[in-house]
């Protein structure tokens, strides 16, 4: 105990001293990466400054991959395979109790989740030799070596159908889904977890779900921190050491999740709800993350409700006329295309107008792009602003992470800032006028009586 | 859940994968390493230095050259607390205010030169302070401190753009708190609790008060405490201190001294005999609260310290113990209230709660309580829940804690420093809250070296002395059904107490 606390304390003041980006606008991002025995591809961002390292696992096993009728799946799925390890030889099974204690002794986080398209782990540890081979063996057992345990779940079910209930309740939430459910119609990204999907979930389903998606061929390992090559090498081999061993080359390809239909005709649909606010959701579809406008994309949703308070929609909507506190815009692409979606919540009187000024804005966008001196604003700020996006391990490893799971080049946090400088108005306007069909969106107006 | 003490100009969205222990969050001290409230200017080792400018503007740099980025954070030591019946929710507004204009300024042109500089900059109002901050690249430092200095002295707007900006306001307090039913009970209780500390009154504001205020309650407000002696310029990233000596001169420097604000003390009364509320509000599933009145870490407390003392006050190691046994009860995953209240025993067949926590007031201005909280799970009580709440606590005060349990939670704040440099506005945050505390910059050092000599015997004590049924307040929300045909509630009524 003393010596860690020791190496901690020694560790905090040598903080700083290296200098890993000092360069940072002139010089590559060093990403190093390279494929395993095991399938699984590595990416790593030394930086030796402080002594930690960050570790995020991304498998594909997504809630796209849920069956409809189990919906929640491959959340579930990552929380209780965090709950319990097996025995294996001489190691002890491990219990919730155990890991929580064994996670705190170890001063590092671990955490298990899963989004649209992956399922994630996160390591956070310190580099001191001994914490470091100790939480990289444990995140390899939680990983590898899940003991799904029933009575966990049984309980943590009524937890989840708990907050679920309380979830009907929230005016955010209910506009939200029934905002998903119209936006994706019969995709997986529109599946709704609800008491009687969860009812027909069972540890088998979450052992099945999990030997299909969470497998070393096709496991994406990013890595920040104190860590050299060969370091990180033998930890991203420890961390997928448990899992079973497979030949990628024999593997059956996964199923191919279908894509998201597009919208043929606007629909607009009003919840009547007591809440002191109206939620208002005005979207459709979007792209996918490999879509060849995702720059003029990204800059101009920037300009259009993206860039907080000098966005069109914050302007026109909130310091305009003070119909709002929050309106943005935002897309999520995806391995599928992820909605567009704006939302915003205003008093039940005013939703009507702050509805038709937020259609105006978005329709006219589309219709005309922006202005010159708007691309140039947003381009001061998206590539002035470049460095904010990597200024920590924490950010570095999103954005590395992002690369791993996209296949993006590995200069492209390089060719970044020139790729937004490349874009011009009408190209923003034109992939605008591509993905969107303001004539085809789908409203939720969630409101109480005004 | 944490009663909401921050409010703010704009909604921040951000999804996050690795979360951080509810203990870790709890334990932001500030980050530095130097000795603050004197004019001497001082450094040390860990590199933060602080000096203070002829006007009595303190300025803190913190220099970190891992990336060409930087955090520039004004504070003012003023926030809710130092608000008067009838104007509650001042100090925020006038947050929202200082993004419309100054003499050289239109409404909106702040954000939009601090955008045109690639940089993001919002505020927040708590308590106990208002900040406001920017995120640039570094080379654009100078930029930033004109434009903060600016609005800092030279703040002005027609009251045209006051009318339109109090309606963003209530819409933002409608969001936070009307449709939140744990957000109202959270102000309720909050009220129940505080009796003649400020802290009683909602950091937002009692909508009546919003609708009541006028554009003279906020431009005298800031003129009343916007003063060079009640602020701090912290400043963190790829920066030298002798080029932000240089500007903060230049810029903050030039601003007139003013009339520091004088403070009334406004103690909170000792509470004598026990306070409950139960609180109506739509919702699903019911919530309990329990508060208890406890002592906080002083200023004294640190300052009296040399780095390797072993001896504090009482009250301030009673403070220690206390965040420790908080840490205890739901500093990690498996902690003794989930394994008691959520998991029940091995077998289930207590288990009373769907979640339960606990949290200690570390550090404020103002009074702090130790809180525990629980949701009953399906056919429980928020009796039931209380009781086991204050079951694990009688427990500890019983029987101790191990020295596992000791040494673990340690660990974790040992931890939490390492993890803590990472970001360079995380840092920056920190320092400007030890300085709104009146702390010395090196106050987690000397809080490390007390943490690391509380006793299983001092936990057990703390958990035997504070828990009593005079200095609580229990708060129960009484979860009522949705009424679509309901009206909503009309902005004045019902809301003050």
């Amino acid at each position: 105990m003393n010596t860690n606390l020791k190496t901690m304390a020694r560790s905090i003041l040598l903080a700083g001293s290296a200098s890993l980006f000092c360069h940072l606008s002139l010089a590559a991002i060093p990403i190093q990466h390279w494929t395993q025995a095991n399938g699984a591809k590595v990416y790593l961002v030394e930086s030796p400054a402080i002594a930690m390292l960050d570790v995020q696992i991304d498998f594909d096993a997504g809630s796209r991959r849920d069956p409809q009728a189990k919906a929640g799946l491959a959340g579930v799925s990552a929380s209780i395979a965090s709950k319990g390890v097996a025995a294996t030889g001489k190691e002890p099974a491990l219990d919730e109790n155990a890991l929580g204690e064994a996670w705190a002794d170890l001063g590092a986080q671990f955490d298990s989740g899963a989004g649209n398209d992956r399922m994630s782990f996160s390591l956070r540890t310190l580099t001191e030799a001994d914490l470091l081979s100790k939480a990289v063996d444990l995140a390899a057992r939680q990983i590898g070596q899940s003991a799904f345990p029933d009575y966990v779940w049984q309980r943590d079910r009524q937890k989840i159908v708990a907050s679920l209930k309380e979830s009907y309740t929230k005016p955010a939430t209910v506009a939200r889904r029934a905002f998903s459910q119209a936006v994706y119609g019969s995709h997986p990204y529109g599946y709704e977890m609800t008491e009687a999907t969860l009812s027909n979930i069972t540890v088998a389903d979450m052992r099945a779900f999990y030997a299909a998606g969470v497998q070393s061929c096709g496991a994406r390992i990013s890595l920040v921190g104190a860590v050299t090559k060969v370091q990180a090498d033998a930890i991203a081999t420890q961390l997928l050491s448990r899992l079973p061993t497979q030949d990628c080359a024999s593997l059956t390809p996964r199923p191919k999740v279908p894509e998201i239909a597009a919208l043929t005709q606007a629909e607009e649909k009003i919840i009547p709800f007591a809440s002191a606010q109206a939620q208002v959701l005005l979207g459709q579809p979007g792209y996918k993350r490999n879509d060849s406008d995702f720059f003029p994309m990204l800059v101009g949703n920037y300009i259009l409700g993206g860039g907080g308070f000098v966005s069109r929609l914050t302007t026109e909507v909130r310091e305009k006329r003070g119909l709002v506190y929050g309106v943005g815009s935002y897309f999520m692409p995806g391995l599928h295309a992820g909605a567009f979606t704006v939302s915003l919540q205003t008093r039940p009187d005013q939703a009507s107008e702050a509805l038709a000024i937020t259609r105006k804005v978005v329709a006219d966008f589309v219709a005309q792009g922006p202005t010159p001196v708007e691309l140039k604003a947003a381009k001061d700020n998206l590539i002035g602003g470049f460095a904010l996006l990597l200024d920590s391990n924490q950010k570095l490893l999103g954005n590395v992470a992002n690369i791993a799971w996209n296949d993006l080049p590995l200069t492209y946090l390089d060719n970044w800032t020139e790729q937004v400088a490349k874009v011009s108005t009408l190209d923003i306007k034109t992939a605008f006028a591509k993905k969107l069909q303001p004539e085809k969106m789908v409203t939720i107006i969630l409101s109480g009586t005004p | 859940m944490k009663h909401q003490t921050i409010v703010g100009l704009a909604p921040t969205l951000t999804a996050n994968l690795t979360r951080p222990s509810r203990f870790l969050a709890a334990l932001a001290l500030g980050g530095g390493l130097l000795f603050g409230h004197s004019a001497a200017f001082a450094q040390d080792a860990g590199g933060v230095q602080q000096f203070k400018l002829a006007n009595g503007l303190t300025v803190i740099v913190k220099p970190d050259h891992r990336a060409p980025t930087a955090a520039h954070m004004l504070w003012v030591r003023v926030g809710s607390m130092d608000e008067v019946d009838g104007t509650s929710g001042v100090a925020h507004v006038l947050e929202h205010m200082m993004f419309k204009g100054t003499k050289l300024l239109k409404p909106g042109d702040f954000s939009k030169q601090v955008a045109a500089l690639g940089g993001r900059d919002n505020a927040f109002t708590g308590r106990d302070a208002t900040g406001y901050h920017q995120q640039i690249p570094a080379n654009k430092l100078e930029d930033v401190m004109r434009l903060e200095a600016d609005r800092f002295a030279n703040n002005q707007w027609v009251d045209d753009e006051f009318k339109r900006e109090i309606e963003v306001v209530k819409e933002e307090r409608r969001m936070r708190t009307e449709d939140s039913a744990r957000a109202l009970l959270a102000e309720a209780a909050n009220a129940v609790t505080f009796t003649t500390s400020p802290y009683r009154r909602p950091v937002v504001g009692w909508m009546a008060d919003i609708e009541a205020l006028t554009p003279d309650d906020v431009r005298n407000f800031h003129h009343r405490w916007y003063v060079p002696g009640n602020a701090a310029v912290v400043i963190t990233g790829d920066v030298e201190f002798d080029q932000v000596k240089r500007l903060a001169e230049k810029y903050y420097g030039v601003i007139a001294p003013g009339v520091m604000p004088v403070r009334k003390p406004r103690p909170e009364v000792e509470q004598v005999g026990e306070r409950s509320l139960n609180f109506k509000a739509p919702a699903s599933q019911a919530y309990v609260s329990l508060a208890f009145k406890v002592p906080k870490l002083e200023a004294e407390d640190l300052t009296s310290l040399t780095l390797n003392a072993t001896t504090m006050t009482a009250s301030g190691r009673d403070a220690l113990a206390l965040t420790v046994l908080s840490a205890v009860l739901d500093g990690y995953s498996g902690a003794r209230l989930q394994r008691a209240l959520e998991q029940g025993g091995a077998d289930g067949s207590q288990r009373v709660a769907d979640n339960a926590g606990a949290y200690s007031g570390l550090t404020g201005r103002g009074p702090q309580l130790f809180v525990l909280y629980g949701v009953p799970s399906e056919g429980k009580t928020t009796a039931q829940v209380a009781s086991a709440l204050r079951a694990q606590v009688a427990l500890i005060a019983k029987d101790g804690v191990s020295d596992a349990e000791l040494n673990r939670v340690k660990t974790q704040w040992v931890a939490s420093q390492t993890y803590k440099l990472d970001s360079v506005f995380a840092q920056a945050n920190e320092l400007g809250a030890n300085w709104i505390n009146g702390f010395p910059l090196d106050a987690d050092a000397r809080t490390i070296t007390q943490l690391r000599s509380i006793t299983s015997a001092e936990v057990q004590a703390v958990a035997a002395k504070y828990f009593i049924d005079d200095h609580l307040t229990t708060a129960t929300l009484l979860p009522q059904p949705l009424d679509p045909n309901r009206k909503p509630r009309v902005a004045t009524a019902g809301m003050r107490h």
